[in-house]
């Protein structure tokens, strides 16, 4: 075909099909209605889980919905600006991801999907109580749960053997006991006091409850300067210099991982994700005898204190956003997401790293798989929120993004300031929050 | 044809016909003005309008979804009583000064060097400035693998040579982490000094060295009494450039420390990210990050006194 008569054909094929077809039609062209969602996530730490998102939903859901899904991850560090910005520049993913308490700070942002949440709770034996308190505001719900990550301590069992303990300590003394020969033994604990979003605060929220100490009162009262959260820093100071690895000051969410798979620590307070990695990697993970590494690994909730045992489990819901273009396109793959044959792709990747937001998962076959993930199964029944006794509100989630908490045991950890000394300062900092 | 060649061609006595656009642009001022106009344009939708915005916003209690009410200057004094505020103040002094000593002390050490003849100088000369050339946020990244508690390649070496029986606390120690901050700083930074510098020696005449060297002055006196001297302006501009870009210096620190640990490397702008962006305080944050602006324009203005004082000389 000669150059001239191509661009004769191909103008006339423009031409037809072009302006004059969208006048004669009435509407705009089709690619300018195109039902596109976009989502934006954390990068998954089960891998295989981001790739049933881009792999699976996305054919799928074109498919059954005619929905074009756009996966984004980012790391989870750093949703809250791209949240931020979304919001206040009024564009951005038609579907973010909110950890713990984020839907109450951004709440003004989001829609109302009480409608899923009434929906996909029946169906589905109800929504456990800790991700509903993260998602409603008052009575509706500003974020749909999609899923909670327990934190439970993994640890080397040969390791804690080899002292003669037997059975995973109870209390924080024991745990404080076993820590000081396995540190001994060139196998310290290892948990991360650093700024970042999950390993952090569910270690330090639940120790500071365990002791009988709290942010606020029901009434929103500060409260946290008092003699029991005195005593749980006091005891986290010793516990860390004796029994910790002290770089843990600077550990992201990941290094307490890395150093485990290593063979540098003997338990952290973790997800599922290192028994996952060393499940995925029997050949690369190996202990010093040569066994694969998830053979010597077993889970365990984070020990009693004198007032009690907690725990804090993060959850991750997501929130169709107010100034999507498309909210009726986001809302319909929520539910489509939600539907157990959809859902259930998802979730048996993560192996029980992360577990439904609703009970009857727990029914689920993927439990008889392994029992060594069973601790996870019924994790999320338990659980304080942030901010107790007070709401989980965007007071509590201001506290938690400055790390108030984390840091008032940093502080007194790295002999920065002393018990007290970071007691009163987070009490300070604090109070600003809950005029 | 264009109309300017018409008019070329044009007979002498003819009448050439002008239209009003060119009239107009044959007056300076419009001519200037329209010239300036894009200029202008860009600097305020970039940069007056954010200016403004930010200073609006200090002035209020927005937050993220909520435009909030005026409430003066309460973000203000919210701010000077904060407690890790005043932390990061004090960092951000402590690192702008550190980094850039070291990064003109090196730097200029670079540039005599590179000012030399040796062979391969071009290619020594391009490749020094490869710690510019990398985003800040691959190197920082780069520094933080290398400064990692448990994993760190300097700690590796340093004990497997004998030197320490102990990991040293690169970044989870908040003095340690500070100093690391700095270093990475100036290696970052040490380059722009040092080809700026260097552009500036290579302005400085031989004969004055030489009409120095016969007068029986000694390389320190020549450096002292010679070449500083005339390369003042030019240090004194790298100076203040560089303390701008370090004041308000975001990336580096929010990659190797976020700030942590226990907030004793948060830098002004790494906190006022935090409460403004992270949190969506974004009146609080506008307020705290507003706190930079007296010190830069401090030190801009004695930069343009200086200047002026030189151009009288």
């Amino acid at each position: 075909m000669k150059r001239r008569k191509f661009l004769k054909a191909t103008g006339a094929g423009f031409a037809a099909t072009g302006l004059a077809g969208i006048l004669a039609a009435h509407r705009a062209p089709v690619f300018a209605q195109a039902n596109t969602v976009h989502i934006l996530r954390w990068n998954d730490f089960v891998p295989a889980a981001d790739k049933v998102l881009r792999e699976v939903y996305v054919p799928e859901v074109q498919k059954a919905l005619g929905i074009k899904l756009n996966v984004e991850t980012v790391n989870a560090n750093d949703i809250p600006a791209r949240a931020t910005a979304g919001i206040q520049s009024g564009s951005g993913p038609d579907i973010i991801m909110l950890l713990n308490n984020y839907p109450q700070l951004y709440a003004a942002g989001g829609v109302d999907v009480s409608d899923i949440a009434a929906e996909v709770g029946k169906a589905q034996g109800g929504i456990y109580g800790l991700p509903e308190s993260m998602c409603k505001v008052g009575k509706q719900w500003v974020a749909m749960p999609w899923a909670t990550v327990p934190a439970l301590i993994a640890y080397r069992k040969s390791w804690f053997d080899e002292i003669g303990v037997k059975e995973f300590p109870k209390t924080w003394a024991q745990y404080h006991e076993a820590g000081k020969k396995l540190k001994a033994a060139k196998h310290p604990i290892g948990q991360t006091l650093g700024h970042t979003f999950g390993d952090a605060p569910t270690f330090a929220y639940p120790m500071m409850w365990s002791y009988g100490g709290q942010e606020v009162d029901a009434k929103g009262k500060v409260v946290l300067n008092s003699k029991e959260t005195v005593e749980s820093v006091k005891f986290m100071t010793q516990f860390w210099k004796d029994a910790h690895d002290e770089g843990g000051l600077a550990w992201d969410d990941s290094n307490n991982n890395r150093a485990f798979l290593a063979g540098d620590i003997c338990a952290s307070l973790n997800g599922a994700s290192i028994y996952v990695a060393a499940l995925n990697g029997a050949d690369k993970f190996k202990t010093e005898k040569g066994a694969p590494l998830h053979t010597d690994i077993l889970h365990a909730p984070l020990p009693a204190g004198p007032k009690g045992q907690y725990a804090y489990h993060t959850a991750f819901t997501h929130m169709v956003m107010k100034y999507s273009k498309n909210v009726k396109g986001a809302k319909e793959f929520l539910r489509w997401a939600h539907t157990p044959a959809n859902y259930e792709k998802w979730l048996v990747v993560q192996k029980g790293f992360a577990v439904a937001p609703t009970t009857q998962w727990e029914k689920h076959k993927m439990w008889e798989a392994d029992p060594v993930m069973l601790p996870f199964k019924t994790a999320s029944r338990a659980g304080r929120h942030m901010g107790f006794a007070g709401a989980p509100d965007k007071k509590a989630a201001e506290a938690w993004n400055k790390y108030i908490i984390v840091d008032m045991y940093a502080n007194a950890a790295s002999g920065k300031m002393k018990p007290e000394e970071s007691v009163k300062a987070a009490a300070a900092e604090l109070a600003k929050i809950y005029t | 044809m264009g109309a300017g060649s018409a008019a070329a061609a044009a007979l002498p006595g003819e009448r050439v016909p002008v239209t009003r656009l060119k009239r107009m642009l044959e007056s300076e001022k419009v001519l200037a003005s329209t010239l300036l106009a894009p200029g202008i344009l860009i600097l305020v939708l970039f940069i007056a309008y954010p200016f403004v915005m930010a200073i609006w916003y200090s002035l209020t209690s927005i937050r993220v979804g909520d435009p909030g009410e005026f409430v003066g200057f309460d973000n203000f004094t919210k701010a000077w009583s904060d407690t890790i505020f005043q932390v990061a103040f004090k960092n951000t002094v402590f690192y702008t000064f550190w980094a850039t000593i070291f990064k003109l002390a090196l730097g200029m050490w670079l540039a005599l060097l590179l000012n030399r003849s040796f062979r391969f100088k071009r290619i020594i000369r391009a490749s020094m400035l490869l710690p510019f050339i990398i985003p800040t946020v691959l190197s920082a990244f780069a520094w933080r693998w290398m400064f990692d508690p448990t994993f760190s390649v300097m700690n590796w070496l340093l004990f497997h040579t004998g030197m320490i029986a102990d990991r040293l606390p690169f970044l989870s120690n908040g003095d340690w982490a500070m100093w690391c901050a700095v270093l990475v700083n100036t290696w970052r930074g040490m380059p722009f000094f040092a080809i700026t510098l260097l552009a500036g020696l290579q302005t400085i005449s031989p004969d004055l060295h030489e009409a120095a060297a016969l007068d029986g002055a000694n390389s320190w006196h020549r450096f002292w009494h010679v070449t500083w001297p005339l390369l003042m302006p030019v240090t004194l501009v790298v100076v203040v450039f560089s303390v701008i870009q370090t004041f308000s210096d975001f990336q580096l620190i929010y990659v190797l420390t976020g700030g942590g640990p226990a907030n004793s490397t948060h830098l002004v702008a790494t906190y006022a990210y935090q409460v403004g962006v992270a949190s969506g305080l974004l009146g609080e944050g506008a307020a705290l990050s507003l706190f930079m602006f007296p010190v830069l324009f401090a030190v801009v203005w004695v930069q343009l006194r200086y200047m002026k004082r030189m151009e009288g000389h």
